[in-house]
């Protein structure tokens, strides 16, 4: 009996709590994101945000969030119920899900696969499929609408993301996520990650976050103005709110990809001695922090984009672009390596 | 073998956690907040009219066409993920061969790209 | 544990694969597909080709299912029409799923395991225990199979080409926004600065 609790239940125990240890604070993450959205929205339009509900409108996403909790949740007659129900379950797991291989630090990560980066990429291209079948089962002209324009808008730039991707393993030589970090060690700090090498994959991988979240300027799907709210018009009270936080759970996992990707992880930006000692995870949540504001910025100062511009920005720009890169930088450390005689 | 696996445990864990967090909360809203639905809240969207037609028609070609490529770029990127890995030490013959593969893709492309498939009007 | 984790996933297998042909929604019979391939990836998991599991999801649930449910969603099936021939074509229905049933039980008597099938995949076959799957994958793919590699490419090609010939209407009188030609406009060749003499007009 003490061997099975020691064996089995144990570390199940242990598990769990670390889980919880990951998605409590990201749940409080979603909500303040919300409020930091408002505010740097406000902030740019001159205005003060809000500033009512407890001090600084501080506890503004926590009545927010009571509000959505009391309302009724309807589900239209012409629906199809379960998969209307699943779909926002569906995205919001899916945005909590990718936080498991996530590296908060050196060495801390809940589940270290071989293959993490790859599990990230699979995790975000099946996002597509709660906004399909939100859009699907409504049975609602806007959230058709909506949903079609949002599948193929974050189908067209997942491609370029894939290149993206690949262009930073070919630096790196490894699929798991400590390893991409560890690659971007050095003795320069800041200047060794990678965003300073492969700056305009950096770029196209920034702005295929956008789209592939459907944020500003890509929030075609949900343009209010013409789809009144896109995919998710039918959707009230914990259903949508589910949507929501999905929404900015995703924002922030991408942040983090970001930072692992091209700015280093956990690593300090300055390798020496009073900045080395400041612990890894602070670290990466500045760099997503500035990230995130890099997203809330963007949203308050560009319009939104026409359709046709954004296939084309996704099909005929960034695709030729990543490829072209991709080649290059591979001809590049070959032609490295050759000169250098250790390799061919 | 077993080390492997132990690092996908937690991952199976964290989708039941996951699914049970999301659905506890739609149904505790389900459940605290009064129901009253009526056929007027539960018809469908539309500017206060009646729809006139399945919500779910046929719909451009062109969306199917835009599906299909990706499904051929994903494929792609398939191929490169092993190749990107193991590029350190696979040599030039290595280089040459996805070089090969890349070039014939990109054949492809400009075809596409002529064609004006990747168009949107 | 990995023999209940086996179970798991290939009991959810095995029923949603039977769900996906009993459902009579066809979203939901896709909706069952998509759990299919992930219960199957569970399962390369447990084998250990986790690099093939993640590559399962990704192309196959990631894409290729959503192509499927882009088709069925749209394509507006009437189930009853559908239905109205069932009766006449049962008897040819039977006929062919006799024979491909007994096909199948000739291929599972008549199959055997090649006796040198050990020392032919051990020949080319990475050290496991030293690198990952996907390291292993990758230093085979590009050299010892290039010929294989290089044709996947090929019928990638083809699948290209054949779906744009295939679903690509070329649209007649439509207004098209050329990029480059907005860029190289310049002011001279739109605005111009006529003196107006008062009174006359131009």
């Amino acid at each position: 009996m003490a061997n099975l609790l020691n064996n089995y239940l144990l570390p199940l125990i242990i598990i769990v709590l670390e889980i919880l240890a990951i998605v409590v604070p990201l749940l409080v993450a979603v909500a303040y994101l919300t409020y930091f959205e408002r505010k740097v929205l406000a902030a740019a339009q001159l205005r003060k945000g809000p500033n009512v509900v407890g001090p600084f409108g501080l506890l503004q996403p926590l009545a927010d969030g009571l509000k959505l909790m009391m309302k009724e949740t309807v589900i239209p007659s012409g629906a199809n119920r379960v998969v209307f129900i699943a779909a926002p379950i569906l995205t919001f797991t899916l945005s909590l899900i990718a936080w498991a291989v996530i590296p908060i630090q050196a060495g801390v990560v809940l589940a270290d696969i071989n293959v993490g980066i790859l599990y990230l990429f699979a995790i975000s291209s099946l996002g597509v499929y709660g906004i399909i079948m939100a859009g699907w089962s409504s049975n609602s002209k806007y959230a058709f609408l909506g949903a079609l324009r949002s599948a193929a808008q974050m189908v067209s730039y997942e491609v370029s993301m894939g290149f993206v991707i690949v262009t930073v393993l070919l630096c790196a030589g490894s699929l798991n996520l400590s390893a991409i970090v560890n690659s971007q060690a050095g003795s320069y700090g800041l200047l060794n990650w990678y965003w300073l090498p492969l700056l305009p994959m950096f770029v196209v991988f920034f702005i295929s976050v956008l789209a592939e979240t459907n944020r500003s300027p890509f929030d075609l799907p949900e343009g209010e103005s013409e789809l009144v709210a896109g995919f998710f018009v039918e959707y009230s009270a914990m259903t949508f709110a589910l949507f929501f936080l999905g929404e900015y759970g995703n924002m922030i996992l991408m942040s983090a990809m970001t930072s692992i990707l091209f700015l280093g992880g956990w690593l300090s930006p300055l390798p020496f001695a009073p900045f080395t000692w400041i612990p890894g995870f602070v670290w990466l949540f500045a760099k997503i922090a500035f990230v995130l504001f890099c997203f809330l910025w963007v949203r308050a100062t560009f319009p939104r984009f026409r359709y046709d511009q954004l296939m084309r920005l996704g099909w005929k720009v960034f695709l030729p672009l990543s490829l072209g890169w991709l080649v290059l930088t591979a001809g590049v450390l070959t032609a490295i390596r050759t000169w250098s005689g250790t390799g061919g | 073998m077993d080390a492997l696996l132990r690092e996908y445990l937690p991952i199976l864990i964290f989708v039941g956690i996951a699914v049970g967090l999301s659905a506890i909360m739609v149904l505790a809203s389900y459940v605290i907040a009064r129901q009253n639905p009526d056929s007027e809240k539960l018809s469908p969207y539309e500017c206060g009219f009646d729809p006139f037609e399945n919500a779910r028609g046929r719909f451009d070609v062109r969306y199917y066409l835009v599906a299909i490529l990706f499904i051929i770029f994903d494929l792609e990127v398939a191929f490169l993920f092993p190749w990107a890995v193991t590029f350190g030490t696979l040599g030039l013959f290595g280089f040459w061969s996805m070089m090969v593969f890349l070039g014939v893709l990109t054949i492809g492309f400009i075809y596409e790209w002529k064609k004006g498939a990747l168009e949107w009007e | 544990m990995i023999a209940l984790a086996f179970w798991l996933f290939a009991t959810l297998t095995v029923a949603s694969a039977v769900m996906v042909i009993s459902a009579r929604n066809t979203v939901h019979s896709v909706l069952f597909l998509i759990f299919c391939f992930f219960n199957a990836a569970g399962l390369f998991v447990l084998l250990g080709a986790e690099f093939l599991a993640m590559i399962l999801v990704v192309v196959y649930v990631g894409a290729v299912a959503v192509l499927f449910l882009f088709v069925v969603m749209m394509l507006d099936i009437d189930f009853t029409e559908l239905r109205q021939g069932f009766l006449r074509y049962l008897p040819v229905g039977i006929v062919v799923g006799v024979v491909l049933c007994v096909e199948i039980v000739f291929v599972f008597k008549t199959w055997i395991l090649n006796p040198d099938m050990a020392t032919v995949a051990a020949a080319v076959t990475p050290p496991l225990d030293q690198i990952s799957n996907t390291q292993a994958l990758g230093s085979l793919i590009y050299t010892h199979y290039v010929y294989a590699f290089q044709a996947s490419g090929l019928i990638l090609l083809v699948a290209m080409i054949g779906a744009i010939m295939l679903t690509h209407r070329a649209r007649v009188g439509v207004r098209k926004q050329t990029i480059s030609t907005q860029v190289a406009r310049k002011r001279e060749d739109a605005v111009t600065v006529v003196k107006v003499p008062t009174g006359e007009g131009i």
